[in-house]
């Protein structure tokens, strides 16, 4: 190991180090640049700039449901928001901050230069970046920024025939269909490339069974996009058919199967849950053991249980479908085959849990992040089993409850182990800490605000609210909880401020992080941060799992175990 | 459904929970009609399905209270002590009795749970039905109701009415639900979950409601501008009030001379492309029949009661109720406004 033991000298590199240069320069280095940790950073702040975008969405369709008979926004506007919001968070946020992530990290985890085809990847991220330009382009097409353009107004599942000609007059359905068809071709790409990196480009001695269990859930995740990506876009080049070459796949007033569109939807649409939320557990099984200060436990059952949600993500989709009216036998099916895949999800929350058990846990920002995410997540499978069962998804289905179930896992799982993820790399980013004060206000404001808004969220549909109303009835017993829903905004909002504050302050002002302020066990706490362009001086070898844990207790080795 | 005598007494307690919540904000709000909670079923499928989730529930609660208490104890109990001598606590990778244990015992609940499932999607679902099984087609419009009576031969709106249904005489309520241009959804919580009403499909539902009572619900299936407000109401009726309503909406509208300058205007403006009013020349199918709209408590398919104001004001200018209705302005003036409604009043 006295390779690596030379990467872990300190090697003073900080973002001030650099001399200043002209803006144009800069600009242009980042446009042309193949590295994967700049192309990485470029997904992250793309999927923050999104998100930011979406939450104002999210928070116009607050106030506008606060009061029951509200006139903030018109119906118009409303259904145009819900769409915009939902479609950009899933392709444009989700997407973009999780291929950020392994962009960045999964080169540096495996002991690797850069990604196996880094033209790919700066290709795929500049189709992304198209989609969503052209997806936006809506607000101000069409009749322009009055009212609020053309952005389309079939919601983010897009169901026929809302979307034929005859019910979508004009283009904006059209650039919901190009805008994703263009993302789509980035996301395939990426997810080509993190699949051929993680297989090929690991460092010598780090075979399958060594890699982090962050590479892992990342390759997983990329095969999934790799699989599900594809129907979507049938579906929408059969959509434009039908739209512009007087097709009649989903056109239902010339005989076309409205059924058919939902099937191809879901078949893409239920995968890309997990393609959304494996990136989170891949997170979480990074932080937990860094901050309990133990080996994840039960590390290839954890691999095991990520490959079977993998498989069975594909076999559940039509539990979007339970309503349609399938026979009970097909209900019985994806039923069960729903139920099944809270199996191994549980295996992961109780393997997470045996790490934290007899450890030493140091609640820093990313581990309160972490924990506040096994709470939530266990929440949200719950109510994902009771949704499972198709009678009880009769009631629940398409009403607010599922939007608080699909919330607490997209939010409460999903968001909150980005921002551990946030928090845990960002000295290895920037070279720099960031303010543990800050952190926990953002920690517990943003805590506060999730509870209040995705809690109560689930009571309205319980009394049969049913989502995508941009107003409902007085009297129906709904008010008090719209109203609450919509007051939880404002402590996420605070929470967000808190956390842009911190990151831009620290930036410039930060302490100096060092390589490796966490006592962290993976490869990419063994180089400088910001790492350098080659990433490694020499390439590292590896003998186990934690091979920074090798190094620092030559006398009792991961290896000895594994 | 034998589910509730099976189970124990710690599932009431857990059911008591959104029962409580329910009951609050029916309270807090007072008039009539009650919240359409799906925790106070009044017919058989939404009975069962009642059922069937206290049980998940039940479950769900108990799985939750295990794995709630564990993080917090580890969270409490295994966290960094001030003092702490700063040597790294014992690596422990794993153990394989503990992987079988968490992976055989969730398995064994799913398999309760989907048994337990299986049985309510069969009884909903495969049901058999009666003879004295009333039958009602619903179709889906952008964005009202229309309720066809087969058998007696006449089409409603917004407000379907069934009779009551006791268990020595069954008089369940079979409905086939169709669209006439995107999807929608039938749902009325408190009778059975919602069913989708799709074009170039039939799917069917059943409701056998056992209280005489209005019961509302709304279209749940996004389904354009104006989803917020395709309101539903099922009017749950005693048989002899139900034989008496069939038989008023079996008659042609009445024909009265005190209206007739506003059936004059009706039928001669473009009132008559979309609506029916039996016996007289306006056969327009795009929108509500208007035989006896005064036997609707609400116009706008719920968005509005259904008074004087209210209709001339809906005549006018839909937009007022319901902006995004594909009922146009009809461009009237103020006196012939007045004709028209006043006309309108009289189809009772």
């Amino acid at each position: 190991m006295a390779n690596a033991e030379s990467i872990l000298k300190p090697m003073v590199v900080s973002p001030a180090a650099e001399g200043a240069r002209p803006l144009l320069d800069l600009l242009h280095d980042w446009i042309v640049t193949v590295d994967h940790k700049r192309l990485g950073l470029m997904y992250i702040i793309y999927g923050i700039l999104f998100l930011v975008i979406a939450g104002l969405e999210a928070t116009v369709m607050r106030i506008q449901l606060a009061i029951p008979h509200n006139h903030f926004v018109s119906p118009q506007v409303f259904n145009q928001l819900f769409t915009m919001h939902g479609t950009t968070m899933v392709f444009l946020v989700g997407m973009p901050l999780l291929f950020g992530l392994a962009n960045y990290l999964a080169p540096l985890m495996i002991g690797a230069r850069d990604m196996a085809f880094p033209r790919l990847n700066a290709f795929s991220f500049w189709m992304s970046a198209l989609g969503g330009l052209i997806l936006y382009f809506s607000f101000i097409g069409g009749s322009g920024l009055y009212g609020a353009g053309s952005a389309p107004d079939v919601g983010w599942f897009a169901y026929a025939p809302l979307t034929s000609p005859a019910f979508s007059v004009g283009h904006s359905t059209d650039y919901w269909i190009v805008g994703l068809l263009v993302s789509g071709i980035g996301s395939i790409g990426t997810a080509a490339n993190i699949v051929t990196t993680i297989l090929c480009m690991r460092c010598p001695g780090m075979t399958l069974g060594r890699m982090p269990l962050f590479a892992w859930l990342n390759l997983v995740t990329s095969a999934l996009v790799l699989i599900v990506i594809s129907p979507l876009t049938a579906a929408q080049i059969m959509l434009l058919i039908d739209r512009y070459l007087g097709g009649h796949f989903f056109d239902t007033q010339a005989g076309g199967s409205a059924v058919i569109w939902m099937h191809f939807f879901w078949i893409f649409g239920h995968p890309e849950v997990y393609v959304l939320i494996i990136p989170g557990f891949a997170i979480a099984s990074e932080v937990i053991p860094v901050f309990s200060r133990k080996p994840i436990f039960g590390y290839s059952i954890m691999v095991a249980a990520t490959l079977a949600i993998g498989f069975l993500s594909l076999s559940v989709w039509a539990h979007h479908m339970f309503t349609v009216g399938m026979t009970s036998y097909a209900n019985a099916f994806f039923t069960a085959s729903t139920m099944a895949i809270g199996v191994p999800t549980g295996i992961k929350i109780f393997n997470w849990l045996g790490t934290m058990w007899g450890g030493k846990i140091r609640f820093s920002v990313p581990m309160m992040f972490c924990v506040a995410f096994l709470f939530q997540f266990l929440i949200a499978g719950l109510t994902g089993i009771m949704l499972s069962a198709s009678p009880f998804d009769w009631q629940l289905g398409n009403s607010y409850f599922v939007v608080a179930h699909f919330h607490y896992v997209l939010m409460g799982g999903l968001v909150f182990t980005i921002f551990a993820a946030f928090y845990y790399w960002y000295p290895k980013v920037t070279g720099r800490m960031w303010n543990e004060t800050l952190g926990k206000w953002h920690f517990w404001l943003f805590l506060v605000g999730f509870h209040l808004t995705f809690d109560f969220m689930h009571i309205p549909g319980v009394l049969g609210m049913p989502r995508r109303i941009y107003t409902y009835e007085a009297g129906r017993g709904w008010e008090i909880w719209n109203l609450i829903i919509s007051i939880g905004v404002i402590f996420q909002i605070a929470g967000i401020l808190f956390w842009v504050v911190n990151f831009i302050w620290s930036y410039f002002r930060g302490e100096p992080a060092g390589n490796d302020p966490w006592d962290a066990w993976t490869l990419e706490w063994s180089t400088t941060s910001p790492p350098p362009d080659y990433n490694f001086a020499k390439i590292p070898v590896v003998d186990s799992r934690r091979p920074l844990w090798d190094l620092k207790h030559p006398e009792d080795p991961d290896w000895k175990y594994e | 459904m034998k589910l509730h005598r099976r189970t124990g007494s710690a599932r009431w307690a857990l059911a008591t929970i959104p029962m409580g919540l329910a009951k609050a904000a029916v309270a807090g709000t007072g008039s009539a009609p009650a919240t359409p909670s799906i925790f106070s079923p009044a017919s058989t499928p939404a009975d069962s399905i009642y059922h069937l989730s206290l049980f998940v529930l039940a479950i769900c609660g108990a799985i939750f209270l295990t794995v709630f208490i564990l993080l917090v104890y580890s969270t409490v109990k295994f966290r960094r002590r001030a003092e702490d001598d700063g040597r790294e606590p014992a690596q422990i990778y794993g153990s394989n009795q503990m992987e079988l244990a968490w992976t055989v015992i969730p398995v064994l609940i799913v398999v309760v749970l989907f048994l337990a499932t299986a049985r309510v999607i069969h009884a909903v679902e495969d049901a058999r039905f009666p003879p004295g099984t009333i039958e009602v087609s619903a179709v889906g419009h952008q964005f009202w109701w229309e309720f066809q009576y087969p058998e007696q031969g006449f089409i409603t709106a917004n407000e379907l009415h069934v009779p009551v249904s006791d268990a020595s005489h069954p008089t369940p309520t079979h409905i086939t639900l169709l669209s006439a241009d995107t999807d929608h959804s039938f749902w009325v919580p408190k009778l059975a979950g919602k069913t989708d009403l799709i074009p170039n499909r039939s799917n069917s539902m059943w409701i056998d409601p056992h209280e005489v009572g209005v019961y509302v619900g709304q279209c749940a299936q996004y389904c354009g501008t104006q989803h917020a407000k395709m309101l539903l109401r099922v009017v749950v009726e005693s048989r002899e009030d139900f034989e008496r309503w069939i038989a008023n909406e079996r008659q042609p509208a009445q024909q009265t001379a005190s209206a007739l300058r506003g059936r004059q205007i009706f039928e001669t403006t473009a009132c008559v492309n979309c609506h029916t009013v039996s016996g007289t020349n306006a056969n327009g199918k795009f929108g509500p029949d208007l035989t006896h709209l005064m036997s609707r408590e609400t116009i706008a398919a719920g968005a509005a009661q259904n008074t004087p104001e209210n209709l001339r004001l809906w005549i006018k200018d839909p937009d007022t109720f319901k902006p995004g209705s594909l009922m146009p302005a009809m461009q009237l003036q103020d006196q012939e406004l007045d004709a028209v409604t006043a006309y309108l009043l009289t189809l009772r």
